[in-house]
């Protein structure tokens, strides 16, 4: 693969090729994801791309009833909810992403804390095709 | 502080931003007890969030220092998502700590009622990380993410957010400035009304918990928040004025001082440290604290931005009014009533009193104002010698919070 810039766009870039990458600081071994060309933790700017496994657990989720337009014209509303979370990665790192594979509209039945593998998703946006990252149960 | 006015909050199709903050002036200056010349204002610091966005115009400082007659005077305009005006005071106060001002108009506005709800929800969600965004999530939908997570680490429910309602509920019909003037039971009642006169079902709903539980009455708009966890989309504006501390008993014999203030900026909902407390909160506490040499005990009550209900419960820890994973159980117990022990929101807080943002931060501290001279009427904290008062701000997902305490003396 190509090596891209630590930077939003190289994750991008990344997921298009349907990998969830992170940043890790070679001075300190901190690990982000999204990535960061600089380290929080202790101010360095040497950092080196990760590949995550994919997998994590459910932090914390909402399902929206009322989304944003971009949301609507993907048919979702009142009766037809997403659920969107924030999940917590194996290798430590929290991500936010729409979890599918759940009954968003019954959100009572959705538990923190459950297994989840990432799912990266294909949408077709005028002639393009983008690759988002989502989740989904295991 | 030696002045203050704002004007109704509620959405005025009439009415623009220039229109409410110049009535706020106009409060103001009337509230000014021995009498303000305008003429001697020498800055202004205005809070505004997005009304670039709700109502395409910029460059509010000098349109409002026009508006007032008070060009050439510098008008600045701070922005920091629904905490902007309490940055504005903010700025203001270093302005004249710094020697370089002796009397400051300090202002917030939001002029958000002239889109329909989907702009407005678009508008606001300009404060959000761009990965929030990305991931389908709006306002309501991040504070019910941080909810699920409180309600897994502490065991609260669904009806301890219900808690926080009926209290904001109850203390905003007595602010005449509030935008809803009804308590939960009052709205039971007109609903039960309303519905007899069409003559369909009259609804029965057993108390407040059940209305709110009633998915008809209460529409989930982002699990876990409902229409009632939330705050409305609001129309006001807010104005203060800041004077040097040796010229404010020219101005009233009683003045408010600023005992401490604290701001600090915290990460996006992905990299938060924790997700059941909001980071900046605590350093602005903490910074607020060490300034006065207060503690959370002196502090005899707050305003809090209780955006959501889960908020409030939130803030009421990180603050240090309780402990965290208590706040659920304070606000259920009635600590938090205006006749309680710590009272929070006496003006029914941002979802009752209602929350156009950039107007939010100088409309705490004017409820903070009127409760420590006594002056708040019927919502009056029922306790005989209040000295601090406090008001916490806070912008975006806690990416801005500001805490502010103010003493009589
Ligand atoms: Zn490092």
């Amino acid at each position: 693969m190509e090596e891209q810039p630590v930077s939003d766009y190289g994750y991008q870039q990344y997921l298009q090729e349907e990998k969830l990458m992170g940043s890790r600081c070679t001075a300190c071994g901190a690990l982000y994801v999204p990535p960061r060309g600089r380290c929080s933790a202790c101010q360095q700017t040497q950092m080196e791309w990760q590949q995550m496994q994919g997998t994590g657990k459910l932090a914390a989720f909402t399902s929206i009833a009322i989304g944003p337009p971009f949301m609507i014209e993907q048919g979702f509303d009142r009766n037809n909810p997403y659920c969107s979370a924030v999940i917590e990665l194996t290798e430590g790192p929290r991500v936010v992403a729409r979890v599918e594979g759940v009954d968003a509209r019954q959100p009572e039945e959705i538990q923190v804390g459950m297994r989840l593998v990432a799912r990266f998703a294909q949408r077709a946006v005028g002639d393009e095709v983008t690759t988002s990252l989502t989740f989904a149960p295991v | 502080m030696v002045g203050a006015g704002m004007s109704p909050f509620g959405m005025f199709a009439d009415r623009d931003s220039k229109d409410l903050f110049l009535q706020a002036f106009q409060e103001m200056l009337h509230s000014v007890d021995r009498g303000v010349d305008p003429g001697d204002i020498e800055a202004l610091y205005l809070g505004n969030f997005t009304n670039d966005f709700f109502v395409q115009q910029s460059h509010w400082g000098a349109i409002l220092a026009d508006t007032l007659g008070l060009v050439p005077r510098p008008a600045t305009r701070i922005e920091g998502a629904c905490a902007s005006s309490a940055l504005a005071f903010r700025e203001a106060v270093f302005s004249i700590a710094s020697g370089f001002y002796d009397v400051v108009l300090v202002g917030g506005f939001e002029d958000m009622s002239k889109q329909a709800t989907e702009q407005v929800a678009e508008g606001l969600a300009l404060a959000a990380s761009p990965y929030e965004r990305s991931a389908g999530f709006t306002f309501p939908g991040v504070f019910g993410a941080i909810a699920t997570a409180y309600f897994d680490k502490y065991g609260a429910t669904r009806e301890h957010l219900m808690n926080v309602t009926i209290k904001s509920h109850n203390n905003a019909p007595l602010n005449p400035k509030a935008q809803f003037q009804q308590t939960i039971q009052g709205i039971m009642a007109s609903r039960a009304v309303k519905a007899k006169k069409k003559g369909g079902p009259v609804p029965e709903w057993q108390d407040e918990k059940q209305f709110l539980g009633d998915p008809q009455a209460n529409p989930v708009v982002a699990w876990p928040m409902h229409l009632f966890d939330c705050s409305p989309i609001s129309d006001g504006a807010a104005c203060i004025l800041l004077v040097g501390e040796e010229i404010a008993r020219s101005f009233t014999e009683e003045p408010l001082y600023v005992a401490g203030l604290g701001q600090a900026s915290g990460r996006a909902l992905h990299a938060a440290e924790d997700l059941t407390y909001f980071e900046a909160t605590r350093r602005a506490a903490q910074e607020a604290y060490g300034m006065s040499d207060l503690t959370p005990q002196d502090i005899q009550f707050a305003e809090v931005h209780d955006c959501f209900s889960i908020a409030e419960i939130m803030h009421i820890e990180d603050l240090g009014f309780f402990k965290p994973g208590q706040g659920y159980q304070a606000v259920a117990d009635g600590l938090t009533r205006l006749d309680g022990p710590k009272p929070i929101n006496t003006s029914g807080g941002l979802k009752c009193k209602g929350h156009p943002v950039g107007a939010t931060g100088a409309a705490q501290l004017i409820e903070v104002w009127e409760q420590l001279r006594n002056k708040a009427g019927k919502r009056q904290v029922p306790h005989p010698d209040l000295r601090f008062g406090a008001a916490h701000n806070l912008g975006g997902t806690g990416g801005t919070c500001t805490f502010t305490i103010l003493e009589r003396r």
